[in-house]
């Protein structure tokens, strides 16, 4: 799904997710290791200020993913 | 008693001219005419064709509907037990006519059909899973030889036989996956295979793997405060309520929707409806899914310039490669009509 996006768009597609080999196979080209399976952007573990922070940053790293040139499917 | 065929061709093939009769709308006759006559001669034993449906390229392809119509008008009237068409060989209009007649008469009279195309045949990928669709050669010098297989084939599907493998009877394959009984349980076929594999001797993989495209990366954009987000999701996050009808896994749809006037997601407005994950968390707080608060405020601060109005979502669990990569075709179709500059695509 990811690549047909890409591929239309001609624009980045930065994906966040767990499972890297998964993606790499499947996924986008521009990739965000994600926290687990069931929250790729969340972590119940942490208080709810702590959780806001990490999703927040992993956000920005996709963001700041998207303004990278890349060769081939890399992992940020 | 013996079953009754009708046969499609095309102008050519019919008898009455090439591209200058290729405008002609279907008509029918009540005999066996071209290809026609041989094939009926080939499953005597089993049946025989009693009409057959001439009608121009040209006209099947722009006028699909009315065509369809007016063939299914006429073989209401002879009820057929089996329908052939073509074979097409490489040529595209009549591939296509071929495919999309059998396709609407297996559908619409619920009686087996059988074509003929080559492998290039733009009515291959479009039809191969609605009817059968012999592998024939590339041009009319392999009339025989195609004539021959497709009655073989009809013959089997005619006497109720079952069918082998779409390798063995040769057709193309229509991505069903059958289940039968080797001799040797699964664990001495791999090893087996495996050997073979490490010896460097042949082997055939008993189910073949479907290829990922690698797409050349995009450009990278920037900077961020002049750029247009849009954020996905495959983690099965939709709106309260599924009003779409997401199903829980293998899902043919996605969906959108407008977060214009909402500040962030909530179990109030949001559920996770996706079957391969344990839901619990994302029901708490959406947006551990997919950050719509986060997106939200980074718009507030001017980080980025925009976040575009939809969220899309389906639910990525057995999905179909096929499937997945049509949503992506039709997503990325509207992402790239509203001016988005970065995709941000969550999965589980």
């Amino acid at each position: 799904m990811v690549k047909q996006i890409e591929k239309i768009t001609q624009k980045p597609v930065v994906q966040i997710a767990t499972i890297v080999p998964i993606m790499l196979t499947v996924g986008a080209n521009r990739m965000v290791p994600g926290i687990a399976i069931p929250h790729p952007v969340g972590d119940p573990t942490k208080s709810k200020a702590e959780e806001y922070n990490l999703r927040r940053s992993l956000v920005l790293r996709a963001l700041n993913a998207a303004t990278v040139d890349i060769n081939e499917p890399t992992t940020f | 008693m013996k079953k009754r065929i009708v046969y499609y061709l095309n102008q050519f093939y019919g008898g009455i001219g090439g591209e200058d009769k290729a405008d002609t709308k279907p008509f029918f006759l009540n005999e066996a005419v071209g290809p026609a006559v041989k094939f009926s001669e080939l499953i005597d034993q089993e049946g025989e064709v009693v009409g057959t449906i001439v009608c121009g390229d040209n006209f099947y392809s722009s006028n699909m509907e009315e065509a369809r119509k007016n063939c299914l008008e006429f073989l209401k009237a002879l009820k057929p037990d089996f329908f052939v068409a073509g074979p097409a060989f490489n040529a595209g209009r009549y591939g296509i006519a071929c495919g999309d007649i059998c396709a609407f008469v297996e559908k619409g009279l619920n009686i087996p059909t059988i074509t003929g195309m080559y492998d290039e045949n733009p009515g291959v990928p479009l039809y191969r899973e609605h009817t059968i669709i012999v592998k024939v050669a590339n041009n009319a010098r392999g009339m025989n030889e195609a004539l021959r297989k497709m009655s073989t084939l009809a013959l089997k599907i005619m006497k109720n036989q079952e069918l082998f493998s779409a390798e063995d009877e040769g057709y193309f394959h229509r991505n069903i996956r059958k289940n039968f009984f080797y001799d040797e349980i699964g664990a001495v076929r791999a090893i087996e295979m495996g050997l073979k594999k490490y010896r460097g001797e042949y082997f055939k993989t008993e189910l073949e793997m479907p290829k990922f495209d690698k797409i050349p990366p995009a450009r990278a954009v920037g900077p961020l405060n002049e750029c247009k987000v849009a954020l996905c999701t495959s983690g099965g996050i939709v709106p309260k309520g599924n009003p779409d009808r997401l199903p829980v896994s293998a899902s043919d749809r996605w969906g959108k929707w407008d977060v214009s006037n909402i500040e962030k997601l909530t179990p109030e407005n949001a559920e996770s409806i996706h079957g391969g994950y344990d839901r619990t968390y994302a029901n708490l707080d959406p947006n551990r899914v997919i950050p719509v608060d986060v997106l939200k405020d980074l718009e507030k601060e001017g980080i980025i310039k925009k976040l575009h109005p939809y969220i899309y979502y389906t639910v990525g669990t057995s999905t179909s490669v096929n499937n997945a990569e049509r949503f992506g075709r039709e997503i990325g179709v509207e992402l790239k009509n509203a001016g988005v500059d970065i995709i941000i695509l969550t999965s589980t």
